[in-house]
């Protein structure tokens, strides 16, 4: 099989606090692998250094084939980052963003490229106004689709839906489970275990420096204590009573 | 690293159309640069200007240089305003995750302080031309002073890259224009610094504003030059140097 991503023995301190203390994993070509743990885990970490954005102090990392360390150039043509803060200029509209990315990945139409981004994504009533005025969620796929231009063969989503309503949070999933399905590789961390669970081909658990399990939704409950048969009165959960409410409860 | 090479000036045009249509998005930018010290030049033309004894007969030409130089250091702050949110901000990891030269986007913010200042230098040229400047300079004169204004500008810029570079605050990333806007009160860009006392003469007569001030003033006027030129193009390299290497220092500290 064909790794986007082979991490071996990646350690990385901050002075003198620890923050990766040997972490492994493997991310097949096509698929979507979630990163899961709390805050301070030490995912964006992880993230920054695969982005090229941070060195690791020790340990070998390859991205779509190449060293982090000693070919950045070359990881930075394949890959692209949505951070955790959107990576979206303000000031600008959704549309001079887009063509600002495909200018500075140096495609030939950039305003082709950014009207078939507009259309894809549903932007196209919002497309000529500054982004400042947008939602969180139209500024998420924004950014989301700024990182597609160019073809990257690897997006790395840094807790892509972390302060969407629930409404925008599943747009984001219909994206990136699309993203897949194009073949696009993608690395995706969140604290939501429901989103590793919905999105994710293979998830691993980041905790305190070193990933303690991994492996598929299926091999991971193996994990743990068999399911019981119990019956429990199902209430609707808030979030399904708000979808429900405004009538959209399609998606799930 | 050779597509990025080839890419680099290319990169940076788009850099700098980023960073100039937030200056025409946001024309306040460019309203406040020039008021100050737009209205600084009539409070001391028209108010404390009677009571200052300069030895010219217009006190304006005396009086523009200073303020163009009050203009540049407040133009600056907004770079380091600008630098500072874009680190805030997720948009400059984008950058340093794409094939593209980290030192583009860098550049993009310098140009656009360069483009900028010069927009409210040439407005405040035009209020003083309205309220009676007049120069017998010629086209080499004021190529001169263009030259100057700008290495200044770039010796300012790259002092607000630092600021902006490595403030903790929107507060401290403007904050350390305060100084560099209040050094030509301290020079001759108002008043001859003859009529100083002692120790703030000496201060004056030795700071770099008042070698800029009084080689601009020479060359608008038509005056020899010799010394002053020289020692001002001295103190702009020497600060543009030294606050060029650091910047960069601390932008390769923070972005790799």
């Amino acid at each position: 099989m064909v790794k986007a991503i082979q991490v071996k023995g990646l350690q990385k301190s901050f002075k003198k606090l620890r923050v990766l203390k040997g972490v492994d994993f493997e991310v097949r070509k096509g698929s979507i692998y979630a990163l899961l743990g709390s805050n301070g885990a030490g995912k964006t970490t992880v993230i920054k250094i695969l982005a090229t954005l941070l060195t690791p102090d020790r340990g070998n990392v390859q991205v779509c084939g190449f060293d982090v360390v000693r070919q950045p150039e070359r990881v930075r043509e394949k890959i692209s980052l949505t951070g955790q803060f959107a990576a979206v200029d303000e000031i600008l509209t959704g549309r001079e963003n887009l063509i600002m990315i495909a200018k500075l990945r140096h495609l030939k139409n950039p305003h082709q490229v950014a009207d078939d981004l507009i259309r894809r994504f549903g932007l196209t009533d919002a497309v000529d106004r500054r982004v400042s005025t947008y939602s969180g969620g139209m500024r998420r796929r924004l950014d989301i689709a700024m990182s597609l231009i160019g073809k990257p063969q690897l997006i790395f989503l840094d807790e892509p839906t972390t302060g969407l309503d629930p409404e925008a949070r599943m747009e984001v999933w219909k994206i990136v489970k699309e993203l897949a399905k194009d073949g696009t590789t993608v690395l995706l961390t969140t604290q939501y275990l429901e989103e590793a669970e919905q999105l994710a081909d293979r998830i691993a658990i980041l905790h305190e420096g070193r990933i303690i399990v991994s492996g598929t939704l299926e091999e991971l409950k193996k994990l743990f204590p068999p399911a019981k048969v119990e019956y429990v009165e199902k209430q609707p959960t808030l979030e399904e009573i708000f979808l429900a409410v405004i009538g959209k409860k399609e998606g799930r | 690293m050779e597509a990025v090479k080839k890419h680099f000036f290319s990169d940076m045009g788009v850099m700098l159309g980023r960073s100039m249509r937030h200056i025409t998005r946001s024309m306040d930018t460019i309203i406040t640069v020039t008021i100050m010290p737009t209205a600084f030049m009539l409070l001391f033309v028209y108010v404390f200007g009677g009571a200052i004894k300069t030895g010219t007969d217009n006190y304006v030409n005396y009086l523009l240089p200073g303020i163009l130089l009050i203009a540049i250091a407040t133009g600056i702050s907004y770079t380091a305003y600008r630098l500072f949110m874009d680190m805030q901000g997720g948009i400059f990891e984008r950058f340093h995750s794409m094939p593209i030269a980290p030192s583009a986007a860098l550049w993009g913010h310098v140009l656009t302080s360069l483009v900028s200042n010069t927009i409210s230098v040439a407005i405040i040229i035009l209020v003083a031309l309205i309220m009676g400047f007049r120069s017998s300079a010629g086209v080499l004169s004021w190529l001169a002073v263009a030259g100057i204004l700008a290495l200044f500008t770039l010796a300012l810029t790259w002092i607000a890259a630092i600021a902006g570079l490595s403030a903790k605050s929107v507060d401290g990333a403007s904050a350390f224009s305060y100084p560099l806007i209040f050094l030509p009160f301290i020079s001759s860009a108002f008043v001859p610094t003859e009529s100083m006392p002692g120790p703030v003469r000496a201060f004056a007569e030795n700071q770099p504003v008042t070698s800029i001030v009084d080689a601009i003033r020479a060359l608008l006027s038509g005056q020899p030059v010799e010394n002053d030129i020289r020692v001002a193009l001295a103190w702009c390299l020497g600060i543009l140097i030294v606050a060029y290497l650091f910047a960069i220092r601390v932008y390769k500290r923070k972005a790799a």
